[in-house]
């Protein structure tokens, strides 16, 4: 970002979507389905996310009932269960948690945390969705298709995730990598107006430093997206390249069943170069945000303001920064000089030191607060311990000597689904818990969600813990089944069998979170404005759930940060962020029609 | 902006007026398109250089065979030059309210870019006749997938460059679509950058 002074004040935009850039539907078609309204782009995102989301923890219980019960069932057979692999890692890390975090709360929260009216480019907006949604069409395609979807692993290493020992490599590849690049070309539409509407739309009085932490998640996650999803287009277009072309960017001299096959001097690792330089950014474009959300339902749950504020900005931007150079410890068995391997083992556990930091944060910020054990405080707890587990686990993986005889083993597997896969999942749904009284006026039920967190919350360790220690005896990943393996014992399989019980019980409970969220759209309690007392803007707004243009005639002004909980002498114990200091002093009696009071002329 | 007063600021600390004496709304004193196109060109620079990282990456391996240059590639880029041209001089019409000044020289852009796209065709129709297949050597399919991803750019940029076209013809106020003129400028500026460090690199390797 440059200092850019401007030098007369007649050239200072505005800071709201001026009102004739204002997209106002004409028809039902235009309101609901092509909208550009970014909080109904945002509903679309999500109910698409969770749909095909709900396809993938489908095929993790189909791999489950495979890897706990072999040669039990005859319509899972070595192929299916790779493509199984591959479809529930990509769409859970891509389709849904990318998705979700971005084009679903992004959308939803930051023009209404940041007071604008709307995202600064609604039609490109609206693009993105359908954009998205064709990638998910492309995707879901793959699985009818001859030879089916990919069986490569989610990594979709060559040579042979375009080889033909290797299932879908007909069509299933062809229709992946396809659809990834319409993914990555979707999220560019939306990644530019998250991170111009941060810059430019803010209302007045919204400094950087005063936006709630869930934007500047959100915010520097998307930033990452865009300079890392193209490592990933790269990577797709080359492969298309090799499998439909038949050059050989990737391909080495390669002889199948005694026949030598046209391709030659290709790289692999360069794939494997490209892959990691997008994916793991990857990994904190789905952390960010869930750093940023759970910050803010620790604040507003724990009536307390999130220690650290500045700390925890500067560890979200420093976290961005790091996580573009330590993508090859991700490679440490492919055969690297081993002072990469030294270099990356390094800067991995720098890394380590800004994420501490916001561990430590979140800990403080509930020392001696006023914690309330509604559903979202509950998942953000879970979550700080989920992560805490998982990002252990990833110290232990980042060093060299650790990670070379774990590589490919059931400890990744358990690291990475507690670090990057469970510990965002709880933040969801802590947030859909949080703001779903936003979203549609009602509450969701709260004794179907205790079920659900506790099922969910108990049901992770029951399944990942045992993963670990599976891991640690030898266990290999991505295998079909182990046969007679010397070095495995027995006792191994009842575990996997165990671990599979509870992960359908688990997945049960997802079930029910669903059909909550569906029936309370109806039947829920009527919520009551700002029912968990929430500062920040979004709660803030002239209707309730807000309507079109976010905000009423008048766009908020902002006087004061998005943490001030358990106000000495306030009235509901905290001030809104468009409250001003004069009218905390008149008034300790009536703060919500001070917030009216407060909004300023248009300028 | 002062970027690092902004990010230092103490934001727990009560303030009488709304407090953003510190910012002047938008962190930069830019139209908001402005800002999205350079974004967007951050993002199109980082794909440019990925593909450049891994060309000179595959480079470096024995089997890399340079491609001939065929002479069409010389004309294409005086083409796009032009192009660039001529789109900044519609911007600066644009900006006098010189509007059948304005028409010519943005008709003149599109017409240009539309000869680089086709001539870039004619150059992939003549190395198919010579061979140089795609599957042949990487230097090839290099070539092809480069050219490809620019041409699609501008595939892009010529869509929009049409948008305003249209709005120009159907009266839409100066004010706005001098914006969008000048920001087809800048945009076919990167194009032609992109281009002439990608024509470099395949011409020098």
């Amino acid at each position: 970002m440059a200092d850019i002074v401007p030098t007369a004040a007649e050239d200072i935009p505005s800071a709201e979507v001026a009102e004739v850039d204002l997209y106002h539907a004409k028809s039902w078609w235009t309101k609901y389905v092509f909208s550009q309204d970014a909080k109904v782009i945002a509903v679309q995102y999500s109910c698409t996310a969770i749909a095909i989301g709900l396809v993938a923890l489908v095929l993790s219980w189909l791999m489950r009932l495979q890897l706990g019960f072999p040669e039990s069932f005859s319509f899972i057979d070595a192929s299916d269960y790779y493509q199984f692999i591959t479809m529930h890692g990509m769409i859970m890390v891509i389709y849904l948690l990318t998705a979700l975090f971005l084009g679903g709360f992004g959308n939803y929260l930051i023009p209404l945390m940041v007071g604008a009216r709307d995202m600064v480019f609604p039609y490109v907006n609206m693009l993105s969705f359908w954009v998205y949604l064709l990638a998910v069409v492309v995707l879901v395609a793959s699985f009818f298709v001859p030879g089916g979807p990919t069986g490569a692993g989610w990594t979709l290493y060559p040579p042979q995730a375009i080889l033909s020992g290797t299932p879908g490599s007909e069509y299933g590849i062809i229709l992946m990598l396809v659809s990834l690049a319409l993914f990555i070309i979707g999220f560019t539409m939306g990644g530019l107006n998250y991170v111009v509407t941060v810059l430019q739309a803010r209302t007045r009085g919204m400094t950087l430093m005063r936006m709630p932490l869930t934007v500047w998640g959100i915010f520097v996650a998307t930033i990452l997206a865009l300079l890392a999803f193209p490592a990933l287009f790269v990577g797709a277009v080359m492969m298309l390249f090799d499998r439909i072309l038949g050059s050989s960017f990737f391909m080495p001299a390669i002889v199948v069943m005694g026949e030598q096959l046209s391709y030659g001097g290709g790289s692999p690792i360069l794939f494997q170069h490209l892959f990691w330089f997008f994916g793991h950014p990857e990994v904190y474009i789905v952390a960010l945000p869930a750093f940023g959300i759970v910050s803010d339902l620790l604040s507003v749950h724990a009536r307390r303001h999130i220690f650290g504020y500045r700390m925890m900005v500067w560890a979200i931007v420093i976290i961005g920064a790091l996580s573009f150079v330590v993508w090859a410890h991700h490679m440490y068995v492919s055969g690297m000089n081993p002072w990469f391997g030294f270099f990356f083992a390094t800067t991995t556990l720098i890394i380590a030191v800004p994420t501490a930091l916001k561990v430590y944060n979140w800990t403080l910020t509930l020392w001696r607060a006023n914690i309330q054990l509604t559903l979202p405080m509950l998942f953000a707890l879970a979550f700080i311990v989920t992560f805490v587990n998982g990002g252990i686990t990833g110290l232990f993986l980042g060093n060299v000597v650790v990670d070379v005889p774990l590589s490919d083993t059931m400890f990744v597997v358990a690291h990475f689904h507690m670090v990057m896969g469970v510990a965002p999942l709880l933040v969801i749904f802590g947030a859909i818990y949080h703001w779903y009284p936003l979203m549609t006026g009602r509450m969701l039920d709260e004794k179907l969600g205790k079920f659900h967190f506790w099922v969910t919350f108990i049901g992770t360790y029951i399944i990942f813990l045992p993963l670990h220690y599976l891991g640690i005896l030898g266990v290999p990943r991505r295998y079909f089944e182990m046969g007679d393996t010397s070095f495995i014992p027995d006792s191994a399989q009842d575990l996997n069998a165990f671990v599979t019980v509870a992960a359908l019980i688990v997945g049960f409970a997802q079930l029910v979170f669903l059909y909550n969220l569906f029936r309370s759209l109806r039947h829920g309690k009527i919520s009551e404005r700002n029912p968990w007392k929430a500062a920040s803007l979004e709660w803030q707004t002239a209707a309730y759930p807000p309507g079109h243009g976010n905000f009423g005639e008048h766009l908020p002004v902002v006087y004061r940060w998005a943490y001030d909980y358990g106000v000495p002498g306030a009235p509901d114990d905290f001030i809104p962020q468009n409250v001003p200091n004069n009218a905390v002093a008149e008034s300790h009696a009536e703060a919500p029609s001070a917030a009216d009071d407060a909004e300023a002329p248009r300028t | 902006m002062n970027f690092f007063r902004e990010i230092t600021q103490k934001s727990w600390l009560p303030t009488d007026g709304p407090g953003d004496e510190i910012r002047d709304h938008g962190a930069f004193a830019l139209p908001q398109a402005t800002v999205g196109l350079r974004v967007f060109l951050v993002v199109a620079t980082v794909l440019f250089l990925l593909f450049v990282v891994a060309y000179s990456g595959r480079m470096a391996f024995p089997d890399w065979r340079a491609m001939p240059e065929p002479w069409l590639l010389w004309p294409n880029t005086l083409a796009l030059i032009l192009g660039s041209v001529a789109l900044h001089g519609a911007s600066l019409s644009a900006r006098r309210g010189r509007m059948d000044e304005l028409r010519t020289r943005l008709w003149a852009a599109a017409a240009l870019s539309m000869a680089f796209l086709v001539g870039q065709v004619l150059v992939w129709q003549e190395l198919f006749a010579l061979g140089y297949f795609a599957a042949a050597n990487p230097a090839n399919a290099f070539f092809y997938l480069l050219t490809a991803i620019h041409g699609l750019h501008l595939l892009g940029g010529l869509g929009v460059l049409a948008w305003t076209v249209t709005r120009i013809y159907g009266g839409v106020e100066a004010d706005q679509f001098k914006q969008s003129v000048n920001l087809c400028a800048v945009y076919w500026h990167f194009l032609l950058v992109v281009w002439l460090v990608m024509f470099g690199l395949l011409s020098f390797t």
